[in-house]
């Protein structure tokens, strides 16, 4: 038994309808080390996670834990064989207190509790051997985030477990939680416990683990120790894909300043400072673009420059008037297109036709309304044009939008965008869930309104995008503006490790960690 | 009137009040189990409705009172199970299935006592009080408390009992989590659906024990709509009452106060009103207090919601 491993996850595939959420996964895990799960958003983490604490069932390949192959069917199942997951949503009834929470689902359903002073005394217990500081009769819904993230952890080894996975831990921790967390990770090896990791964040995975798996496209393709690697060469491993498209296009030919942000400042919608003091100039025929990993503040920046969030300090200024706080309407109507990330929530009504849709903006503007009724002959129009030139696909304007798929989805929100004549285009994530195709054809169209004197920022996270179209390109971390690069895919590493947090003077130095 | 007389009007009063209280005191209290598992029957007026008539039915064929409250209960869960099997299995709108059978509710039982009962003419013999030894004696509070029947005494333990079991047992725990945090208790490994059911189950079977009391211990004859409301007045009290079962029991008291004030005014001849405002008080106060009472602090956040598994 001492020579196999832990943990041995055997080509496992998991497919969700069309998309493939595990490509046959391999991966080892020792005892008692801390190994992290690197990699981009949507690249197969939390599902491979998930697969492997039974909340679901792998399609094929094989789980063999302590040398024996495992199947589990829900999550008692492998916290029975102590395999315990705090997930990046908790599994926290809001209602109950913290010893409640515990005991949920414990013992026969008929049971009368009477036994809830020894079960607050063992949460003391392991309380205060961890000083996690958790209250056994708190109630859930008084706690910070970050309480109820070690309530979550503390039920996991309430409930007695050898492997721990923790799902994005960090993502919702200030700096100081993060630095309590990342200690307690080494406390409960140190207890003879297996920690695995999952996060996106170079800097965390360097400063902890053992081990790092990056995982890419539903794949783990690499495995190395910390000690053999550097965050020049994760960065590469995490975001180095094939290099695809070449777009024609012309030099950029800068003109006046559209759009200017002074210093902007906001907080995320849970209260947690998101972007800090962020400025930025956008000039007519220019597109510039916004590179981070994502969780880094460009989903706050994008909602505070369109009024979709509140503004705590700075400008924003488009066209030299100042629409700092306006209504989102108002905002809108002075020249400001966005197509946003979520499209589902900031960007269209499934339920709505696509001409309902292409005229959410100005359904009250001739010529689509007039003495008060909707004029519905302009309307349809209008949405068959747009519709035709931008090809998307539909039987026809009168078809609910929901019908669609992504991507023509996102060629009709394009499209209504950009046929409201802005001045500034605010993208975030231009060619999320749409196929090749559609990309291309999509940023050939951001192209060509760069060309005509429009003012383009598009925030991504792939850079592709990013290299096929940008004139230069800042990278976000931590809510700050770190840098800013050409598209210039021979300074791929630079990128990388401006994404991680590291800054000019860090690049000096060989690798920082290890 | 003199201090004496209003003395005994009091009394009468409140005595009155924790009578006409009892059909919403079960009723609530029931509904206030299936709203913590995230269950909204707003077919409870034709649960009442079902129990009031099987009640009615048992009792007038057997004469036996204990036996016709037992067939309510059970024809009110018997209601209860279609309501579950659609809005937990079928995952239909609980408001829409809810509708449909206080609709389903109200036609059946009138069907089946025209066709076999309304003729007869007879009622039944219902629940006596029973008068607490030396306690029904003393001024005032003998008048008000301790002449009542054995099923209004009966709703102090139900509200005790209900208490008890939401939060003393493993059981309401988990009911509590199941409309709160339903995945959270799936990955705890209880089954979602089940404590769903049993949710609805003990909410209609006390709705139905509630339609019983009127017809086997309030008036002697089932007559069409008799609930008059009642339980749509008793999800009104659940909202009132925060969900807690205990303030179920107080606010359904005060609903009773109004009932009974509603009748006892129309007695008094020296007040001058229609006696049909007096009568719309009851739903009057239940407007009013919707509208004091609001904002959504302490509804079970999955109120309404069917849980889909993975």
């Amino acid at each position: 038994m001492s020579a196999k491993p832990f943990l041995r996850i055997d080509n496992i595939r998991k497919r969700f309808g069309p998309i493939i959420a595990s490509d046959g996964v391999t991966l080892e895990i020792d005892e008692g080390e801390i190994h992290a799960l690197l990699g981009e958003n949507g690249a197969g983490k939390s599902v491979l996670m998930s697969m492997i604490c039974g909340m679901v069932r792998p399609d094929e390949g094989e789980i063999v834990y302590r040398g024996q192959s495992v199947r589990f069917n829900s999550p008692r199942e492998a916290i029975r064989q102590r395999i315990g997951m705090v997930h990046q949503h908790f599994m926290l009834v809001p209602n109950l207190t913290v010893a409640e929470n515990y005991i949920l689902g414990q013992g026969s359903a008929l049971k009368v509790i009477n036994d809830m002073d020894k079960v607050h005394a063992k949460i003391r217990e392991l309380s205060d051997h961890y000083a996690l500081d958790v209250r056994p009769d708190a109630l859930i819904e008084d706690l910070s985030v970050g309480e109820q993230q070690r309530v979550e952890i503390l039920k996991v080894l309430f409930h007695g477990i050898d492997l721990l996975i923790l799902d994005e831990p960090t993502a919702v921790l200030t700096p100081q939680e993060t630095d309590r967390l990342l200690a307690l990770m080494g406390e409960l090896v140190k207890d003879g416990k297996t920690v695995v990791f999952i996060s996106h964040k170079l800097d965390e995975v360097m400063r902890v683990s053992n081990r790092i798996s990056v995982m890419r496209d539903g794949r783990v393709v690499h495995t190395v120790n910390v000690a053999e690697t550097d965050a020049r060469a994760l960065a590469r491993m995490m975001v180095g894909r094939d290099v695809g498209m070449e777009l024609p296009r012309s030099p950029a030919a800068p003109g006046r300043i559209v759009l200017s942000v002074e210093n902007l400042t906001c907080r995320s919608e849970t209260g947690l400072p998101a972007v800090r003091g962020v400025s930025l100039d956008v000039r007519a025929g220019e597109i510039v673009g916004i590179a981070g990993v994502s969780g880094n503040g460009q989903t706050e920046l994008s909602l505070a420059l369109s009024g979709l969030l509140p503004v705590d300090a700075g400008r924003v200024v488009l066209n030299g008037t100042d629409i700092t706080g306006l209504e989102p309407a108002r905002i809108n109507a002075s020249g400001f297109s966005h197509i946003p990330e979520d499209r589902h929530k900031h960007g269209i009504v499934l339920s709505l036709s696509l001409s309902e849709n292409t005229i959410l903006q100005r359904y009250d503007q001739p010529p689509f309304a007039a003495r008060g009724m909707l004029n519905r002959r302009a309307i349809g129009e209008h949405t068959r044009d747009l519709i035709k030139r931008f090809r998307v696909k539909s039987r026809d304007e009168d078809q609910r939008i929901g019908d669609l798929s992504g991507g023509n989805q996102q060629k009709l929100v394009v499209a209504r965008e950009l046929a409201r004549n802005p001045d500034f285009i605010l993208v975030n994530q231009l060619a999320r869930g749409i196929d090749i195709g559609a990309m291309e054809f999509v940023m050939e169209e951001m192209l060509k309104q760069r060309d005509s004197g429009r003012a383009i920022l598009l925030i991504s996270t792939e850079l592709e995008e990013l290299f096929a179209i940008c004139d230069r390109i800042l990278v976000m971390c931590h809510g700050e503006i770190l840098g800013e690069l050409p598209p210039d895919r021979s300074r791929l590493d630079e990128l990388g490790l401006l994404m991680a947090g590291k800054t000019a003077d860090h690049l000096e130095q060989p690798a920082l960690a290890g | 009137m003199d201090d004496m007389m209003f003395l005994t009007f009091l009394a009468t009063l409140v005595g009155a009040a924790w009578r006409l209280a009892t059909p919403l005191i079960f009723a609530s209290i029931g509904e206030v189990f299936s709203e913590r598992a995230g269950v909204l029957n707003i077919g409870l007026e034709g649960t009442m409705l079902v129990g009031a008539f099987c009640g009615f039915a048992t009792a007038f064929a057997t004469g036996s009172i204990l036996l016709g409250l037992l067939a309510g209960v059970g024809g009110g869960m018997l209601f209860g199970l279609v309501f579950a099997f659609f809005t937990i299995t079928i995952k239909a709108d609980q408001i829409v299935v809810g509708a449909a059978l206080n609709l389903l509710g109200m036609g059946l039982t009138a069907f089946v006592f025209r066709t076999y009962y309304v003729s007869t003419g007879k009622g039944i013999e219902i629940a006596q009080p029973i008068h607490i030894p030396w306690l029904s004696d003393l001024p005032f509070l003998g008048e008000a408390f301790f002449r009542q029947n054995l099923i209004v005494y009966s709703t102090i333990l139900v509200a005790i009992l209900a208490t008890l079991v939401l939060y003393r047992t493993s059981f309401g725990l988990t009911l509590r989590a199941v409309g709160e945090h339903p995945k959270a208790v799936d990955v705890a490994g209880r089954n979602v659906a089940a404590y769903r059911y049993a949710a609805v189950m003990v909410g209609t079977g006390l709705a139905g024990l509630g339609g019983a009391f009127l017809t086997l211990g309030h008036s002697n004859q089932f007559v069409e709509g008799i609930t008059s409301g009642r339980g749509f007045i008793a999800l009104a009290v659940v909202v009132f009452a925060r969900w807690s079962p205990i303030g179920a029991f107080f606010v359904s008291l005060l609903f009773g106060l109004f009932y009974a004030l509603q009748l006892m005014l129309q007695a008094q001849a020296s007040i001058v009103v229609p006696y049909q405002v007096l009568q719309a008080l009851p739903y009057l106060m239940t407007i009013v207090t919707l509208v004091v009472v609001r904002g959504k602090g302490a509804a079970p956040s999955k109120l309404g919601q069917p849980y889909e598994m993975r």
